[in-house]
Order: structure tokens, then C-alpha cells, then sequence
């Protein structure tokens, strides 16, 4: 077992019991919690979370930080809900690579700022962020993309249930094994965590921590692009505001499951369950009383209890380390 | 017929000639010690055979073939490996990792973990390392990650192995073990470029030397028909003096005591004094705990239990700013990242620790900034135009005197220097000793942090020695010699 | 060097400035108004309130992507106040006492508790946003005293609005401090190298801690003047506002690495955006557009210097 990951790990498994009591207090409050069907409805809800923590972890792990992943998403979603209004007979498969395709450029675009510029990555997205939400406005000239306007197919794929689980559910654990397997035993995953720990060393063993980071934008992107079609399908509409701050809950998940803001720290496990933990208290909010618009400030406190722990473990090493 | 040659290598970096004519051979089963002042172009040499940069012009020539090192991985490839200055290493990655990053075994295209595991275990074995390759880098020492990078060589046919001044951070019995690994690589047929300040380690290791002055080799030939003065001379393109700047004490009283100072995991029970005039020289191996306790004396960090005394009157020096109203000034190890701050001139560097005196009531007046840059330019000899030269631009001898000058002007009572002369050049190292001299014959104390063993001896009027986060002895001038020294520093 | 550099970079703004007057004074028969400009000021004196500490954090090396968050809080916090019967000066107290309070307690969580100030800014955003939700809910909060509008609605003298007025003082008053004492070149010298500053004595955490606060301080005083001007509080007040005044920040010619910048390019850089800002109110283009010109203005301006530096020096620079 490679020892440097089963510190993270550990703090994966400890994360995990934490997930899991706070799954089991909900139920035993409120038994119904705790039913398959409600579980699956935690799931669904959370997927497309996962699947954007998952681009970002990615992104974060390679030293960067990526704003722009929520206006991404809309206009990706914007793009393939205009496509769809105009060409209604396109099939739900060409329209998610599209949608992959549109968010990977926008996230080649953030990418190729970063590497080949080396501009600072936050400065980067929060401009793209902020770019591609206004070509959002432009496209669709500020009007909604209603449901009567979106194709049968094109809404009913991300509803599709197989074995108890939507469509949604299936992508978000199929992208997160697929994950797990590529920066586990893929050239290109280990290179990641290679060039985010320490990307002066990647340079001397061949690797371009500017590419890297390059590649993860494009994921980060890709994926978005296909969230952004998930979301508009999910939620039969599409405008300019869809998802807005949603990158916040992205990279809460992304911090509260152990990434490293640091770089080259971040495991696909605890990535998911930072996004379950979020899921299971969005869900059990209204159970328990408690109004949904505490959910951001819940999920505040989380981060800050998350990010206070994990700068306490590392501070005497990283302080004197990370000098310049 | 040499192994590796190179010949009338050229490169220039924008308007800056690194190299000029850059010759090099090295032999098969032979150590060629690179020898030559900071900025002779020894760094540069490195990344070109490395990878990481390529010549402008010349030649490299592998067994007689002529090849071009386009990358790294490329230079690994052709067997050459390299232990950089700096320890180039994942802390983030496992040991085993560490070794295979670029070059990972497969098995149908995916990352074989237990391969991997299995071929760093034997690789570390043949190293006599007693790390596990399933630790995370991060947990080991500077010594043992300079293995991981010679470790990282062997996994390929390793038959160049570059080693760039591999024992700057290392200790005493850490260099002797890392020379019994080099011979053992070179008995069995690699050849070894080895880069060195100190000239010790140069004639204890090496069979051959090259020379390189102002980006050009200047001299190369056997070790054992040359003698230290004659490489020095070689270097400098002059004879230098190996004598310390050093004139009799006057002692006082004592000017700082520290009694029973500790501090959980990095030293215990350390008690000592300096008297007015004196310099307290402090040796140890790396680990044994002297900067962290110049951080402490300094205010950097706090100690757990212990007192420190200046004047006689007890002191509690929870920060820095405490420390320097008792008048301790601090100059670190790192001149570059905690000494100066490389993008600002001279005089802004210089005043930064004396904005109160400069500016009493708040408001900054350039014209006091600039003339006290210049008084202390002067006063140190300090080689530039201006004081608006930026601190990046000087050599690192200028910068260290620029370090120290800008502590000397706050006027304190007791300079903490750490490793004052590491990396600069000879001319700059007998400059800095003449200004400890000079502070300390004006009623002043100085203690100094060191691993030059030369200018422990030298330069101090009494010689702590500590080993393991305690103190193991303390020797006066007359009494300290090479030998007694390095035992207290070494083992019981 | 730098000095020439970057009163290169303000005369650049003042440059674009001085276009945007003629574009918009040719284009729009209005513009040249003195009142119509009054207006304008509206568009950015808020904005660049905050703008001028901010300016401060990010020389000297952090950021504080809260703000907006912050002024969310405080107007909330004066809202619930105000609809308890609280007075004018009272409100105004609570405001900026609010805001103090959250920049504190960035201030604390980085220099305390260690975390990177991105990542904690990040956290406190989502808690201070957050808080403002959980009170409010879908609430609107709108029984403001009479006397309260005056600082958002206010005029000094003339067509010169309180808040201008407020604006160009601080503006008068950072500048002095940034750039004329030793609290000000302590300031860019933490931005340049922390540990450097620590190790010569400069009270790192202190400077950070109070820089936090201030920042804080001001984004409640913004919050006063906003709310004053809407004359009501939503939870969801000044959303986005911290990219556009980071925006400002780095338009002006900060830098964000950390150790340059100018208080005069952030105040042009606010005038010319505010300025863009109005001007296409006026051409009857929607703000969203504004929105990709701040997006593209601001990856502009860090790749440009980024693109000169490139070539040649910037090689020469990482290795030797």
C-alpha cells in the first residue's frame, strides 16, 4: 500500500464513518431516510456534483482552481438546449458529446491561459467565468429555453431508471470508477499527482506540469459540458442564470473531501464522499425542520471546519517548504 | 578513451552568457570533481547534460557517438542521472514512486503497482537503504532523499551520475555515507561528475578535476598531481590566502545567557553564554537542532521552558520584534527566500528592518532610505552601481553582505549568523569573516551557525558542538581541533 | 524600473479613460452632463470602497474573495436592526461593526489558523452569504428610517454625491498610506517575500490580520451605502460584486503575486470601468455584456505583462 496515500486514505475512512453516522442519525430520526428509494433520490441529486468535483479535483490537484466550471456548465447547457429547439431530431448521443465538446474547448481555453501563459489560475476562471456567462446572454439573447420547446428524448434520457438507479446515478459512479482507475494505474493520472506535488521535479523527470494542468481544465471542462446538458434535461429549462455559484459547492466538496488545495493531494473516494455528505445534508434539511436556506451556511461552516483541520496537520512542514 | 565528452559547449540565457567554451570528459570508473566560484557556470553544465536546457553550440559526444539531450527523460535514457541541489523529490508519492516517475513499469499499458514495489525494494537494497519503498517521501530526511534520487538512476543502467553539490544540507557521517555509495558506483564502472564547494570533500572523493571560470573550463587533469592551492588559484585566477581574517578578542561580560532552553522535538536543556567580543561558533550535524535554535533566540519560533538573559536581565522573546528591541538581529541560512527580498533594491532591503528609524513618525522619506543604503554599501564593499540595483542582480556574496548589512545598521548588540558563508565565492567569504571581526571588536557578540569545519575552527573564539537536539561539548580556541570536534559532533 | 513600469500602466489607464470620454460623449448626446456624470459615479464609488483595502490585502500578498459576502451580511445585520426600531447612526455601526467583525474573522482563520486565504475567503463566503440566507430566507428587509437614505442618496455639495466625496477622501488617504509611510512599505514587502519580512523583524500576521479587518471594515461601510441607495436588503445584495472589484483591483495594475501596485491605478482602473459601466446603460446595452468585457479586460491585463516579460527576459530570469 503506498503510505502516502493511506494517510489519505485514512482520513478517506474516518471521513467515510463520519458520512455514514450522519446517514444513520438522519434514519434514526427519520426512518424513511434510510429507504432504498430515498437513498437513490440522495443519489441522483448528487451526481452531477460528483461529477463536476470529480473535473475539479483533477484541476485542483495539478495546482489549479477552476471558477468557471458553473458558467461553463450553462452555456454548455445553453448551447445543446438551442441545438435541440432548432434541430429536434438530434439524438440524445450527439448532443452529450456537444456538450462535451463545448465545455472541453471552454476549458482548453482556461487551460491554455494557464500553461502556456502561466497566468495565476484563479484570476483565469473567474474571468472565464464571468466571459461565459455573459456569451450565455448573447446566444440566447436573455430568453429561457422552456420545456415545451426541449424534445421528448432530449428530456427523458437523464430519467431513465436501470436497476432502481437514473441515468444521472449510473454516470456519476460509472465517471467516478473510470476515475479511479485512470489516476491509479494510467501514465497520465500519476503524472498529476506528480506535477502538483512537486511540478519542478515532474520538469526533471519529463513531465509538463503546464500540460497537466492543460489536460485537467480540458476534463474539468469536458465534464462540465456534459453536466450542463444533464442539468438543463433534469431541470427542463435553460437560461442565463442556471447553476450560478454552483462552482462554490463544487469545490466545497472538493475541500471537505481532502483535497489539497496545496496540489497533488485528493483522492477520488474522498471526493465522492465530500459530495454525498453535502448531498445527505441538502436532503435531510426540510426532514429535520429546518429551512433549505440554511444549506449554504451549513455547508460554510463544513469547509472552514475541513480546510482549519487540514492546514493544522500540514503547517510546520508546507510552511517552511513552500517558501517562495 | 573518455565515456562522456564535451567540447566547446556555448549557451547564453537572453543577453547573459552562461557557458563560453565549456570543455568536460569524463572516464569510466573515475570521479571528476566541478570545481569553480558561484556563476562559473557549473549549474548550467548540469541542466545541459541533464536535459533541461540545450547548447547553443559544441558538442556532446556519448562513447564517441555524438548525441543531443533533448529532455530529461532523454538523458535518462541514455543513462545519465542526476542528484540535484535542491532534493527534487514527490513528498506526495511513495519512495517506490519517487523512483519510477517517468518511466513506470506497465503491464498492458497500465501502472503495475507491485512491479514497481518489487524492483525499488531490490534497487534499495543494493543501496543498503533502510527506508520502506511504500513510505511517503515526505517523511524522510534531505540524506535519505538524495538516495531516492540516486536510486531513481539505478533503476535504469545508470553509467553518468551527476551530483550537484549533493552535500550542501547533508551532515558529517550523512557525506561519508553518501562517498561510500559514490565509490561503490564508480568501482563498478560509472562515471561520476561530482560538484563541490569544499575542497575537503573534492581531494577525499574525486581522481579528477576540471575547473571552470566565467562559463569556460580553465584546467582539468589528475587530482593527485594538483594541490589545493593550485585549483584555488585555477578558480579565482588568482593565489588566495587561506588564512581568517581573525585578531585577538577583548572579552567582556557576558552579553546574552541562555540557560535550560527546550523545545519538544528539536533540542534540550541548551545552556551557554557570549561574552562581549566573542564569536560562539555553533556546530552539528544538519538535524541537530542549532537553526531551530537561533529561531528561538530570534523570536521565530518560542521555546517551551528555559531562559534567555541579555545584559543580565531576563527576556522573553516571544516574537521578532522583541528579539530586535533586545538587539539580536538573525541572519538565516536561506538567503534567498528568509534572508533578502530578491525583487527590491538594495536600499529597500536594507531598510527593512530599521522602518521605525527611518521613518519615526510613519511618513517614508526616499532620501534617508538611500543615504543610509549608501553609507552601508560603502561600509561593506559591496560591489554594484547603485543602491537601486536590484538584490537578484548581485552574486551571493553581495547579497550576503547586503543580508548583513542591513541588520549592522539597526546597530544590534548580537548577530546570529547561520551558515554565513554557505555558497559564495571565496573573496566574499573572507569579507564576510572581517566583518564579524569588526562587529565583535566593537563590544558585540556573534554566534555563528556552521558546518564549515575550516571556519568553525577559524573564525571561533569558543565552539559549541551539539548532536541530537543537545549540547555535547564546548571547546575554547586553543583546545578545538578537527578531530575533537567532529567526535562531539558525531558520537559519544 | 518598476516605478517607470507601472506609471507606465496608469498612464495607459488614464489613456482608455480619457477614450471612454470621447466615445460616450460622441455616441450619447447626455453624456457630457454634469449630473448624468454624477450619476455614473454611482456605477463604481461602491464598488471601489472596497476596492482601496482590497488593493492593500492583495500587495501584500493575499485576497479576500468574501467581500460581497460580507456586505450581504452587514446589510442583513442592519436590516433586522433597523426593523427593531434601531436609529440612523446606530445602523450605520452595526454595518460597519458587522463587517469588521467578518474581516477579522478572515483575518484569524489565516493568519491562526493557516489556511490559505483563498481557501478561507472561499469557506467564509458561502458561511457569511449563507448566514444571510438563513436569516432571510426570501425575506425582503425595507423599514429603514427616513434619515438612513442619506448616504446612499446623499449629496455633499452640487452634483458631488456623499458617497463620491467619501470615496475620493479614502482614495487620498490609502494612497498616503501605501505609498508615503513605513506602513507602506512594510505592506509590499510581506506581498514580495513573507518569510524575508518576518525574519526582519515586520510583524507579518499583525499587518495581515489588520489588513482582513479593514477590508472587512469598508466592506460594511459599502454595504451602509449600497443598502442606503437600494433602501432595502435582500440575501442576495451585491452577488458577484467581489469579481468585479478584484477586477478593479488587478485593472489597476496590481499585481497578483503580490508586492506592486498603486492606489492611483485602482482608482482609475474603478473610474474606467464604472465608467464603461454607465456608458452602456446608456447605449442601451444590457450589464450582462459588461460582464465579458470585465472577464476579458481582466485576463488581459495579467496576460499582458505576462506576455512581455516572455520573451526574452523571462527565461533568463528562471534560470540563472
Amino acid at each position: 500500500m503506498n503510505a502516502s496515500l493511506s494517510a489519505a486514505s485514512r482520513r478517506d475512512l474516518v471521513f467515510g464513518i463520519l458520512t455514514v453516522a450522519l446517514l444513520a442519525a438522519v434514519s434514526v430520526a427519520f426512518p424513511s431516510f434510510a429507504s432504498p428509494a430515498n437513498l437513490a433520490d440522495v443519489l441522483n441529486d448528487t451526481s452531477i456534483l460528483i461529477l463536476l468535483a470529480l473535473g475539479q479535483m483533477l484541476v485542483i490537484v495539478t495546482r489549479g482552481i477552476d471558477l468557471s466550471v458553473a458558467a461553463n456548465l450553462a452555456l454548455s447547457g445553453m448551447i445543446v438546449a438551442l441545438l435541440n429547439r432548432s434541430f429536434p431530431a438530434i439524438g440524445v448521443l450527439p448532443i452529450i458529446c456537444i456538450a462535451a465538446l463545448s465545455g472541453g474547448v471552454l476549458g482548453a481555453f482556461n487551460g491554455l491561459l494557464v500553461w502556456k501563459l502561466r497566468l495565476p489560475p484563479i484570476v483565469v476562471t473567474l474571468g472565464t467565468m464571468s466571459i461565459y456567462r455573459g456569451v450565455i446572454y448573447l446566444l440566447s439573447q436573455g430568453a429561457w429555453v422552456n420545456e415545451n420547446e426541449m424534445s421528448r428524448e432530449f428530456l427523458r434520457f437523464v430519467r431513465w431508471d436501470f436497476v432502481e438507479l437514473t441515468t444521472l446515478s449510473w454516470l456519476a459512479i460509472v465517471v467516478a470508477l473510470l476515475g479511479f482507475i485512470a489516476l491509479r494505474y494510467s501514465g497520465a493520472g500519476r503524472d498529476m499527482y506528480a506535477a502538483g506535488g512537486n511540478p519542478t521535479a515532474a520538469q526533471y523527470c519529463g513531465i509538463d506540469p503546464g500540460r497537466m494542468q492543460f489536460i485537467a481544465y480540458v476534463i474539468s471542462g469536458a465534464l462540465a459540458g456534459v453536466c450542463g446538458y444533464l442539468w438543463v434535461a433534469r431541470f427542463a429549462v435553460a437560461y442565463t442564470d442556471i447553476a450560478l455559484g454552483f462552482e462554490l459547492q463544487v469545490i466545497a466538496a472538493c475541500l471537505i473531501g481532502g483535497v489539497a488545495i496545496a496540489g497533488g493531494v485528493g483522492s477520488v473516494f474522498g471526493v465522492v464522499l465530500g459530495c454525498l455528505f453535502i448531498g445527505i445534508i441538502r436532503n435531510a434539511l426540510p426532514l429535520v425542520g429546518i429551512s433549505a436556506f440554511w444549506q449554504m451556511f451549513i455547508n460554510g461552516l463544513v469547509i472552514l471546519a475541513a480546510v482549519l483541520l487540514s492546514a493544522r496537520q500540514r503547517e510546520r512542514k508546507r510552511s517552511i517548504l513552500e517558501a517562495v | 578513451m573518455p565515456f562522456l565528452t564535451l567540447s566547446h559547449i556555448q549557451k547564453s540565457f537572453g543577453g547573459t552568457r552562461a557557458l563560453t567554451d565549456a570543455n568536460l570528459s569524463l572516464h569510466a570508473g573515475q570521479v571528476t570533481a566541478l570545481i569553480g566560484e558561484n556563476g562559473a557556470g557549473k549549474s548550467t553544465l548540469v541542466k545541459i547534460l541533464s536535459g533541461v536546457h540545450q547548447p547553443d553550440a559544441g558538442e556532446i559526444q556519448l562513447e564517441g557517438q555524438a548525441v543531443r539531450i533533448d529532455h530529461p527523460e532523454h538523458a535518462r535514457e541514455l543513462g545519465i542521472s542526476v542528484v540535484h541541489q535542491e532534493s527534487v523529490v514527490f513528498d506526495n508519492l511513495s519512495v517506490a514512486e519517487n523512483m519510477f516517475v517517468g518511466d513506470r513499469p506497465r503491464e498492458r499499458g497500465w501502472v503495475s503497482w507491485r512491479t514497481m514495489r518489487q524492483r525499488a525494494a531490490e534497487v534499495l537494497k543494493q543501496l543498503d537503504a533502510t527506508f520502506d519503498p511504500d513510505a511517503p517521501a515526505g517523511s524522510l530526511s534531505i540524506a535519505q532523499k538524495h538516495v531516492i534520487q540516486i536510486a531513481r538512476g539505478l533503476t535504469r543502467r545508470a553509467r553518468v551520475l551527476i551530483m550537484d553539490e549533493p552535500t550542501a544540507s547533508l551532515a558529517h557521517r550523512e557525506v561519508e555515507e553518501l562517498f561510500g555509495l559514490t565509490r561503490k558506483l564508480s568501482a563498478a564502472g560509472c562515471s561520476v561528475l561530482f560538484i563541490s564547494h569544499k575542497f575537503e570533500e573534492v581531494f577525499d572523493i574525486a581522481n579528477r578535476y576540471s575547473v571552470f571560470r566565467d562559463g569556460a573550463s580553465v584546467g582539468e587533469g589528475e587530482l593527485a598531481a594538483s594541490s589545493r592551492d593550485e585549483l584555488i588559484r585555477l578558480m579565482v585566477g588568482r593565489p588566495v590566502e587561506q588564512l581568517f581574517p581573525k585578531t585577538p578578542p577583548e572579552l567582556g561580560e557576558p552579553l546574552m545567557r541562555v540557560e535550560h532552553l527546550s523545545r519538544t522535538g528539536e533540542f534540550q536543556d541548551i545552556s551557554f553564554d557570549v561574552r562581549r567580543g566573542e564569536i560562539l561558533g555553533i556546530y552539528g550535524l544538519v538535524g541537530a537542532g542549532r537553526t531551530e535554535l537561533a529561531q528561538v533566540l530570534f523570536g521565530l519560533e518560542s521555546a517551551d521552558s528555559g531562559s534567555i538573559e541579555v545584559c543580565g536581565r531576563r527576556v522573553a522573546v516571544k516574537s521578532v520584534q522583541e528579539a530586535v528591541r533586545e538587539g539580536i538581529a538573525y541572519v538565516p541560512e536561506d538567503r534567498q527566500t528568509q534572508g533578502a527580498i530578491l525583487p527590491f533594491s538594495i536600499a529597500s532591503n536594507l531598510a527593512l528592518p530599521n522602518l521605525t528609524a527611518l521613518a519615526p513618525r510613519g511618513w517614508w522619506s526616499a532620501q534617508r532610505e538611500t543615504q543610509l543604503a549608501d553609507e552601508w554599501v560603502e561600509t561593506l564593499k559591496v560591489k554594484t552601481a547603485n543602491t537601486a540595483t536590484v538584490v537578484q542582480d548581485l552574486s551571493g556574496g553581495n547579497q550576503q553582505k547586503v543580508v548583513i548589512a542591513k541588520w549592522l545598521a539597526r546597530k544590534p548588540k548580537i548577530l546570529i549568523l547561520d551558515e554565513p558563508t554557505k555558497g559564495i565565492d571565496v573573496g566574499a567569504k573572507r569579507a564576510v569573516h572581517a566583518v564579524m571581526d569588526q562587529f565583535v571588536h566593537r563590544g558585540c557578540a556573534v554566534i555563528m551557525i556552521s558546518s564549515d569545519l575550516p571556519e568553525i575552527l577559524g573564525m571561533s573564539d569558543r565552539i559549541l558542538v551539539m548532536r541530537r537536539g543537545r549540547v555535547r561539548a564546548l571547546f575554547t580556541r586553543e583546545e578545538a581541533t578537527s578531530e575533537a570536534v567532529i567526535r562531539a559532533a558525531t558520537d559519544a | 524600473m518598476n516605478a517607470a513600469r507601472w506609471l507606465r500602466w496608469e498612464s495607459m489607464l488614464a489613456a482608455v479613460l480619457i477614450v471612454e470620454f470621447v466615445f460616450f460623449a460622441s455616441t450619447s448626446p447626455y453624456f457630457l452632463d454634469v449630473w448624468t456624470l454624477s450619476d455614473a459615479s454611482f456605477n463604481f464609488t461602491e464598488r471601489a470602497i472596497v476596492a482601496l483595502p482590497l488593493a492593500l490585502l492583495i500587495i501584500a500578498g493575499e485576497i479576500d474573495i468574501s467581500v460581497a459576502a460580507i456586505m450581504a451580511l452587514a446589510s442583513v445585520a442592519m436590516g433586522l436592526a433597523a426593523a427593531h426600531g434601531v436609529d440612523t447612526p446606530a445602523l450605520v455601526a452595526i454595518g460597519m461593526g458587522t463587517g469588521l467583525v467578518a474581516g477579522a474573522i478572515n483575518g484569524a482563520l489565516v493568519t491562526i489558523g493557516r489556511v490559505p486565504s483563498i481557501v478561507a475567503t472561499i469557506g467564509t463566503m458561502t458561511l457569511f452569504r449563507g448566514g444571510a440566507y438563513a436569516v432571510l430566507g426570501d425575506r425582503v428587509l425595507k423599514e429603514y428610517p427616513a434619515s438612513f437614505a442619506v448616504f446612499g442618496q446623499g449629496y455633499a455639495f452640487g452634483p458631488i454625491s456623499l458617497e463620491l466625496l467619501t470615496f475620493g477622501l479614502l482614495a487620498i488617504a490609502f494612497a498616503l498610506v501605501l505609498h508615503y509611510t513605513r506602513w507602506g512599505r512594510a505592506i509590499f514587502a510581506i506581498g514580495a517575500n513573507p518569510i524575508a519580512s518576518r525574519c526582519s523583524g515586520i510583524a507579518v500576521d499583525r499587518y495581515k490580520f489588520v489588513l482582513f479587518s479593514i477590508t472587512g471594515l469598508f466592506s460594511g461601510l459599502a454595504a451602509v451605502m449600497l443598502t442606503s441607495r437600494l433602501g432595502s436588503t435582500r440575501p442576495s445584495i451585491a452577488q458577484g460584486w467581489e469579481l468585479e472589484i478584484i477586477s478593479m483591483v488587478i485593472l489597476g495594475g496590481v499585481s497578483v503575486w503580490g508586492g506592486k501596485g498603486t492606489i492611483l491605478g485602482v482608482v482609475l482602473a474603478a473610474i474606467v470601468l464604472g465608467l464603461v459601466n454607465f456608458g452602456l446603460g446608456l447605449l442601451n446595452i444590457p450589464g450582462i455584456v459588461m460582464s465579458i468585457i470585465v472577464g476579458a479586460l481582466l485576463i488581459t491585463v495579467v496576460a499582458i505583462p505576462a506576455i512581455a516579460e516572455r520573451w526574452p527576459q523571462a527565461r533568463l530570469r528562471k534560470t540563472s
